[in-house]
């Protein structure tokens, strides 16, 4: 029997139904009677309602009725969030469907529904809603003014700062004392633009109210907390909820969220008694749901001469967009702990002011404050690599944890437990050709070459495995980071694993199978995992942060583990044996010293019959385990970006990636490297392609896929991955989490690579993302010597969009706009 | 609007049904005959979520109405496997790990079919030029490409394996 399921590249089992059509995403479910619902969305940004008539609408031909947020205040309640970061932490009512007032186009001002969707979508148009115009506040600069405001009855866009500094930590020295003595001080603003998670299933959500409990169906990543959040903010007993993610076609954060559709749809159903499905378009998806990133950072790093980094100044603004939403006030939180990165810095100071403004709301998106954290420190150290005239790799060399330091207490308050960024350094550099890299660069700087070369570093870590409980309850989040595991024997001898994570393309089924075939010497494909369904998975947190194998999985070890203790004394019990003398091994109990053998499906089977068991004990070996991790794991790596830049069109184009992870022990080799891949590709995208655009009146402009510019496969090369292993100490199986890592390395070694490609022409930043526009602007700007002043600020070129924020970022951040190319 | 008679053969069995005249094909197919295996990922025909092959040729289901595809012949990602086997592409997408949420691989797996019957044995690039109207946020493509190639390299099969409608 095998009993090296972990570390085998094992296919897929739930390949099959996605390859052959047999798909249960929600969209795909009908149930007798069903209606549809259609969402009436404000055209304005920012607005008052005034008047709704319904009347024409709802004599349209299929409509069973039109809902607006008045015929529902009374019982849709506020949307939940679940991170308030300080105890005076402001926030506005947040309705599923407005009331009275919109804060972002694209906000539910009422819904229809009608016996078939196109009906529905038909009557929509005859929804006549009056509306007054209120001035709109779109940038971060101009948030932090009150002038504009984004909720006039709030009386400001701050809804909280938060702050961490080392010196009152105790973690660390004051940072502005480290600063005021050091020999190079490095002063920019970087701009995190606004993106869209764009996961390729819509969402849509599907509420059966007919039976004893409303049982929904979404394309959510949180059934769990989805349960929980309906039961809390409408009234309903939780017992009397179901929530089932049955296939959901990915999140990557997006669908980590209590959505106003999901209430909608669900209050539809109740008042009309019929199950009722909500699937958004797309182009409501890339309006509504929520966007990630969206920060001004304000960075401000010391060092010596000899490039030991002194002290770290973080000041962010960070876009809440127009509400909070589960953990949007959370995400640059993250951050905090991950500005330091695999740094040895002695004094760090971070602050984040949250500014409403009147566009969709923020939230997660892959990574989560990390990949913003990781952007900001990796850029600034190239900068101020450059300021001191080093190599950027000797400079991260200099001021990196060594891994002999390891376990190491960071200036943010973490204990690392175990990293070698040597030692992926190392494989990543030979992979890559450096020096020869290096040796090329120079000769076509030498020689002035049209095609410039540059290369991009990233050392990165990130903290997985959300998370520690008391971490955070620390951070005032209002709940805890366990996962929970059942691991039932069958009497067949086979097993089934019900897991509270709950996947979304990340291959649960196939590396838990493996994880419980190891454990229990049970084939692999004897293992059902079951998940994403509150009947059946009555307990968990879903998935999120990199979670699922390293809290995930350690609760199914632990069940697992539980089960054997129970199967151990059946055993014995069979054998005539004491059971400390039993001992288990591939799925096989023995007797020491005899050749006394019962397998665990032997056992399963007593235990089933219940015939003969030992004395008092119950006839059940099923086990569960619920695991709250010590603390968080620290992935890390080292990425490597050739990037040329054509400088007389602007053109960039990703000649070499090459990247080597340290994600320790790897269940699937093959689903790592796939979550590695897919990981850059985010990242990458979000360096070259991908920006939430706004007009001027806060109209999202990238409103669908000809827009919103998702990479498609000719965009892209083929990457060089590796791997090192360290293998985590906070969890037993030494694993860490990977499906956010490609996101949080790759962005900054790609703009690095850029700015690296054309920084000897003069120029220090570019925008992201470095469209052809842009980088030309860059280049062509610092070429006419208007942005090679020192210590000013960025350098930002402008942006070839008419985004109020992007306009307002580079203006307030350079103090010495280039002018004339604003189109 | 009247509706109008068509007759359509999908996955080889052919339906006599009356459709609204601008009921999208790929409506057709997920909310009439229950082939939810198509997918509808935007509304711009960028994503390529709903690729179906029409006479053999890949179309993109969201963008042609049923009442023009009276008188065709459809395949769907449901019609690919024969007597339980499935197709070479099929089979190289899982052997290559070329899936995660499997959301965008029905017309993933349909266009790469299409493609390797216009070019059996494509290059890298060729084969990320083919799938440029095929959106993926999970696999960042590596995989899919690999897949493409391997099924190209597995033979003729992947390519001219016989569709019905396609001889």
């Amino acid at each position: 029997m095998t009993v090296t399921e972990i570390g085998s590249a094992r296919l897929r089992k739930e390949d099959q139904r996605l390859i052959t059509g047999r798909t249960r995403y929600t969209d795909n479910m009908t149930l007798p009677g069903m209606l549809h619902i259609a969402c009436v969305r404000s055209p304005f940004a920012h607005a008052t309602i005034t008047a709704i008539d319904v009347s024409e609408a709802k004599a349209s031909p299929g409509v069973v009725s039109v809902l607006t947020g008045r015929d529902l205040a009374d019982e849709q309640g506020s949307l939940p969030c679940a991170w308030p970061i300080t105890e005076d932490q402001k926030a506005p009512p947040h309705p599923a469907v407005a009331v009275d007032h919109v804060a972002f186009a694209g906000e539910i001002v009422a819904v229809v529904v009608a016996r078939t969707a196109a009906q529905a979508r038909d009557a929509v148009e005859l929804v006549d809603v009056d509306y007054d115009e209120l001035p709109v506040v779109l940038g971060l600069e101009h948030a932090l003014t009150d002038e504009v405001l984004a909720h006039p009855s709030l009386g400001t866009n701050k809804s909280a700062t938060w702050v961490f500094d080392s010196a009152e930590a105790g973690t660390g020295t004051d940072v502005d004392q480290a600063l005021a003595g050091s020999d190079v001080v490095v002063e920019r603003t970087y701009t995190q633009q606004r993106l869209i998670p764009a996961f390729m299933e819509p969402r849509s959500t599907l509420v059966d109210p007919t039976g004893d409990q409303i049982v929904m169906w979404s394309a959510t990543q949180v059934p769990h907390i989805l349960r929980l959040m309906l039961a809390m903010t409408l009234g309903i007993p939780e017992g009397k909820v179901r929530v089932i993610a049955p296939d959901v076609g990915g999140g990557f954060g997006g669908k980590l969220q209590v959505t106003p559709e999901e209430v909608v749809t669900l209050l539809a159903a109740r008042r009309i008694g019929k199950p009722v499905k909500l699937t958004e378009t797309r182009s409501e998806s890339l309006m509504a749901a929520h966007h990630g990133r969206a920060q001004l950072q304000r960075l401000k790093i010391g060092a010596t001469k000899d490039g030991i980094v002194t002290g770290l100044s973080v000041d962010l603004l960070a876009d809440m967009g127009a509400y909070l939403g589960l953990v949007t006030p959370g995400v640059p939180v993250l951050g905090a702990f991950m500005f330091n990165s695999i740094y040895k810095f002695p004094a760090y100071r971070f602050s984040t002011t949250n500014l409403f403004t009147n566009k969709t709301w923020t939230d997660a998106y892959r990574g989560a404050g990390r990949p913003e954290a990781t952007f900001g420190i990796e850029r600034l150290m190239d900068d101020l690599a450059a300021e001191l005239g080093m190599d950027p790799l000797e400079l991260r060399e200099k001021n990196w944890i060594k891994h002999e330091e390891f376990p190491f207490t960071t200036v943010a308050g973490l204990e690392y437990d175990t990293g070698n960024y040597e030692a992926a350094t190392a494989k990543a550099l030979e992979l890559f050709g450096y020096d020869e890299l290096r040796a090329e660069q120079k000769q076509r700087r030498d020689a002035g070459d049209r095609v410039q070369l540059g290369i991009g570093i990233s050392t990165f870590t990130e903290m997985c495995g959300l998370a520690p409980s008391r971490v955070l309850g620390s951070l005032n989040y209002g709940a805890g980071g366990w996962e929970h595991a059942t691991v039932r024997m069958l009497p067949t001898g086979s097993v089934e694993v019900v897991t509270g994570a709950s996947a979304h393309g990340q291959g649960h089924e196939t590396a838990f199978s493996q994880i419980v075939a190891d454990r229990l010497g049970i084939p692999f494909d004897n293992i059902e995992v079951l998940h994403g369904d509150t009947a059946s998975s009555h307990k968990g947190l879903d998935t999120y942060g990199s979670r699922s194998l390293v809290v995930g999985g350690m609760a199914i070890v632990a069940a697992a583990d539980k089960v054997i203790e129970k199967a151990k004394a059946v055993a014995a019990h069979m054998m005539e044996a004491n059971p400390d003398d039993v001992e288990f091994a591939a799925g096989n109990f023995t007797v020491k010293g005899t050749d006394a053998s019962v397998n665990i499906a032997e056992t399963a089977l007593a235990v089933f019959a219940a015939h003969d068991l030992p004395d008092g004990m119950e006839p059940s070996l099923d086990s569960d385990a619920t695991f709250d991790p010590e603390n968080f794991n620290y992935p890390h790596g080292t990425h490597l970006a050739a990037m040329e830049v054509d400088t007389e069109t602007g053109e960039v184009t990703l000649r070499k990636y090459v990247c080597v992870d340290d994600i320790g022990n790897v269940v699937n080799p093959l689903i790592v490297e796939g979550q590695i891949h897919g990981g850059l590709v985010q990242g990458i995208a979000q360096a070259l392609f991908e920006e939430a655009v706004h007009d001027d009146a806060g109209t999202l402009v990238s409103g669908s896929f000809v827009d919103y510019l998702v990479p498609s496969a000719a965009d892209l090369p083929s990457f060089i991955t590796d791997r090192t292993e360290t293998p985590a100490t906070t969890n037993a199986l030494g694993v860490k989490g990977v499906g956010e890592a490609g996101t949080i390395a790759s962005t900054p070694a790609i703009v690095n690579g850029v700015i690296d490609a054309v920084r000897h022409l003069g120029v220090e930043d570019i925008l992201m993302p470095c469209s052809p526009h842009r980088v030309w602007t860059a280049i062509n700007n610092a070429g006419k010597g208007g942005l090679a002043a020192k210590g000013g600020g960025a350098e930002a070129a402008v942006p070839e969009t008419t985004s109020p924020e992007q306009a307002a970022s580079g203006s307030n951040s350079s103090g010495s706009l280039p002018t004339g190319d604003v189109q | 609007m009247a509706n109008t008679p068509i007759s359509v053969t999908v996955d080889q069995v052919t339906y006599e049904d009356d459709v609204e005249p601008r009921t999208l094909l790929v409506q057709y197919l997920r909310e009439q005959l229950g082939k939810t295996g198509t997918l509808i990922g935007c509304d711009t025909t960028n994503c390529g979520a709903c690729t179906v092959h029409l006479d053999g040729q890949s179309v993109k289901s969201c963008t042609m109405f049923a009442v023009q595809a009276d008188g065709h012949d459809v395949t769907t990602i449901e019609g690919l496997a024969q007597d339980g086997d499935l197709h070479p592409m099929q089979q190289a997408f899982h052997e290559k790990h070329a899936l995660q949420c499997g959301f965008c691989t029905p017309g993933m797996i349909m266009q790469s079919i299409a493609l390797l019957q216009e070019n059996p044995n494509p290059t890298e690039q060729e084969v990320r030029e083919g799938l440029e109207g095929n959106l993926c946020r999970c696999t960042g493509y590596q995989n899919i490409v690999a897949a493409v190639q391997a099924a190209a390299g597995a033979g003729s099969a992947a390519g001219t394996q016989s569709e019905e409608g396609a001889a």
